[in-house]
């Protein structure tokens, strides 16, 4: 086991928002968290990582409660990639990449071949080694989170925490995304909007829904018709997909009515 | 360009600390030689020798007093003042995200001024000298910061909400410094309180320079070592902290540095604006946004500017003496003004 979260429950101005969740991360493999627009999926993503502290339960890493790791001994474990970071200094590609180096290195070292490498080699898995010197502002929302991911490569975690990745995006950079997440072979929790992106990529999902969860499991256990209406509210037929995962269609009048004379 | 910045490149670094060395030997040697007495280069070096180690060379006694009790002092105070104010524009910008943050935008200034005048105006029993006048200053720049942050705060945090926070909060304290002066302060004491509201380095003599001396040196060094944590700031305060960032004992310790840095300031030669706007932005020009180079070229290029802008202040207009405030701001406003449309407007 891995990255585990047992009860944990957090509030922000007095309203209750992850409200006893537990669920672990397997080794080498991708949860899914998937849930309505306020569900808590970000504010229990940024528990695992100790951005936020839980108000009660317990969220360990190898057995260990994170809350006595210090901050930088959990940062070279636990790399956090954020739905749409930004910023206005003038960055390039590679000084994005090599923050993530920050946790391995002490407040004077200088940078040594270690450092180079990692963040080479982070660039190259996500393909954007030609990409090194380009400025940061001048990249694609597509290409952005790519460098984020690259710099949370960098950090050489076990663990990758992602919120959103693919928010914004258009489908063709929504899908290399998630391709690219699927080939790193690092355990991943990612949160996704998209259901049928979520049954297509993740090895098991968790379905929040109020702060609570919902259900956890294989994409055919937790993704159910029934489940669906409940939670999300629309009616859906899901059948086995071309690639053998389960496919959500929605099922919802699309009729316009008949125009005046038609 | 990035493959040159791998590993220490000591040629390079050495190159830099060389040209830093002169461009401040220069600007020194120009506020020394030039002024209502222009003084020969060679004069001024004798007098120098005589001030340092007492060697008894020919000057004239006025001369001697110009150069080492007055111009010297003055300047190497213009040069930590400058250095110190860029750097802590540097630090505010970095931890609050927004290109317009400064000690005077911030109501900082501000703040250390009413403190200042406090002290000097109601403490006077207990006597005004240049400690407990840092003290109050001190006081009055966290009170500032508290300001700022609770406004901010509850504005919803937004870092584009903190420079309107640092507005209300530099209104606030020039209110209460203009009250405290008009209803307490005698004749005498308005006009020497005048000195704060825009900045002056005539008063400046070398037991200030011992105060002020360790404060931007040691709050240089606080501050070089927080420069890697202050690049994991670049896309905020989650993503600095996991990236393993001590995200609120940073905040303290810089903050209060910053403070500590434009109180000390302040309470020499009063408020200085834009300097810790334009200085950031100038040296991020030349060295790039990386604090390991961003910082040192603060401190030498804020030193120079303000040198060179004391100069100015005394040679601008014949016979008087521009506060130094007056010819910052000639520089500082035109370049706030680019920066907010740059802002408006990214590339």
């Amino acid at each position: 086991m891995t990255l585990a979260a047992h009860e944990v429950r957090w509030s922000a101005a007095g309203r209750l928002i992850v409200d006893g969740v537990s669920l672990e991360a397997a080794p080498g493999r991708i949860l899914g968290l998937i849930g309505p627009n306020g569900s808590g999926k970000s504010s229990l993503l940024r528990l695992l990582c100790r951005l936020r502290n839980v108000a009660s339960g317990v969220v360990k890493l190898d057995g260990r409660d994170i809350a006595g790791v210090p901050r930088r001994a959990l940062a070279q474990r636990l790399a956090f990639v954020e739905q749409q970071a930004t910023t206005e200094m003038q960055l390039s590609v590679c000084d994005v990449v090599r923050l993530g180096r920050t946790p391995h290195r002490a407040a004077l070292a200088s940078w040594n071949g270690a450092d180079e490498a990692a963040v080479s080699a982070a660039l190259e898995r996500v393909g954007l080694s030609e990409r090194h010197d380009q400025p940061w502002h001048t990249l694609s929302g597509g290409e952005r989170q790519r460098v984020h991911i690259a710099r949370a490569l960098a950090q050489e975690p076990s663990e990758l925490i992602l919120d959103e990745p693919t928010n914004h995006l258009d489908i063709q950079h929504q899908l290399s995304i998630l391709a690219l997440i699927r080939r790193l072979g690092v355990t991943c929790i990612v949160a996704l909007h998209d259901l049928n992106l979520a049954a297509l990529f993740c090895d098991e999902i968790a379905l929040l829904h109020g702060g609570r969860l919902q259900a956890a499991g294989t994409p055919e256990a937790v993704l159910t018709e029934e489940t669906i209406r409940a939670v999300f509210g629309v009616a859906v037929s899901i059948r086995p997909g071309a690639s053998g995962r389960p496919h959500i269609e929605y099922l919802v009048a699309t009729d316009r009515p008949a125009e005046e004379g038609a | 360009m990035s493959h040159a910045a791998h590993g220490p490149n000591w040629p390079a670094r050495i190159g830099l600390a060389l040209l830093a060395f002169v461009a401040l030997a220069v600007s020194v040697t120009l506020a020394v030689t030039i002024g209502e007495m222009a003084i020969p280069f060679e004069v001024a070096l004798r007098a120098l020798g005589n001030g340092l180690f007492d060697l008894g060379l020919p000057v004239s006694a006025i001369q001697q007093g110009v150069i080492f009790d007055y111009r010297l002092s003055r300047a190497l105070m213009a040069g930590l003042c400058g250095g110190a104010l860029a750097l802590s524009g540097a630090i505010l910008q970095a931890l609050l995200r927004n290109p317009l943050a400064e000690p005077y935008i911030l109501g900082i200034s501000a703040g250390a001024s009413t403190g200042a005048v406090a002290v000097l105006i109601l403490g006077v029993g207990i006597g005004g000298t240049a400690l407990s006048l840092s003290a109050g200053a001190f006081v009055g720049s966290c009170a500032a910061l508290a300001v700022v942050a609770l406004l901010s705060a509850g504005a919803g945090g937004a870092s584009d909400r903190v420079i309107l926070a640092g507005v209300a909060a530099s209104q606030l304290f020039n209110a209460a410094t203009a009250t405290i002066v008009t209803t307490l302060a005698s004749a005498e004491q308005a006009r020497g309180v005048m000195f704060w509201l825009l900045g002056n380095f005539g008063g400046v003599r070398w037991p200030d320079l011992w105060m002020a001396t360790p404060v931007a040196l040691i709050g240089f060094a606080i501050c070089m070592l927080h420069a890697k944590a202050l690049d994991a700031f670049a896309f905020g305060a989650d993503a600095a902290a996991s990236l393993g960032v001590a995200v609120t004992r940073v905040r303290v310790v810089l903050f209060a540095t910053t403070a500590v840095m434009t109180a000390a300031m302040v309470s020499i030669v009063g408020t200085i604006g834009f300097v810790g706007l334009v200085i950031p932005h100038a040296a991020r020009f030349l060295v790039g946004s990386g604090h390991a180079r961003l910082l040192p070229a603060c401190l030498v290029t804020g030193a120079v500017f303000m040198i060179l802008a004391d100069i100015l202040s005394r040679v601008l207009i014949p016979q008087q003496i521009l506060p130094i405030g007056v010819v910052t701001a000639l520089v500082g406003a035109p370049a706030f003004a680019l920066i907010l449309y740059r802002a408006r407007n990214p590339a």
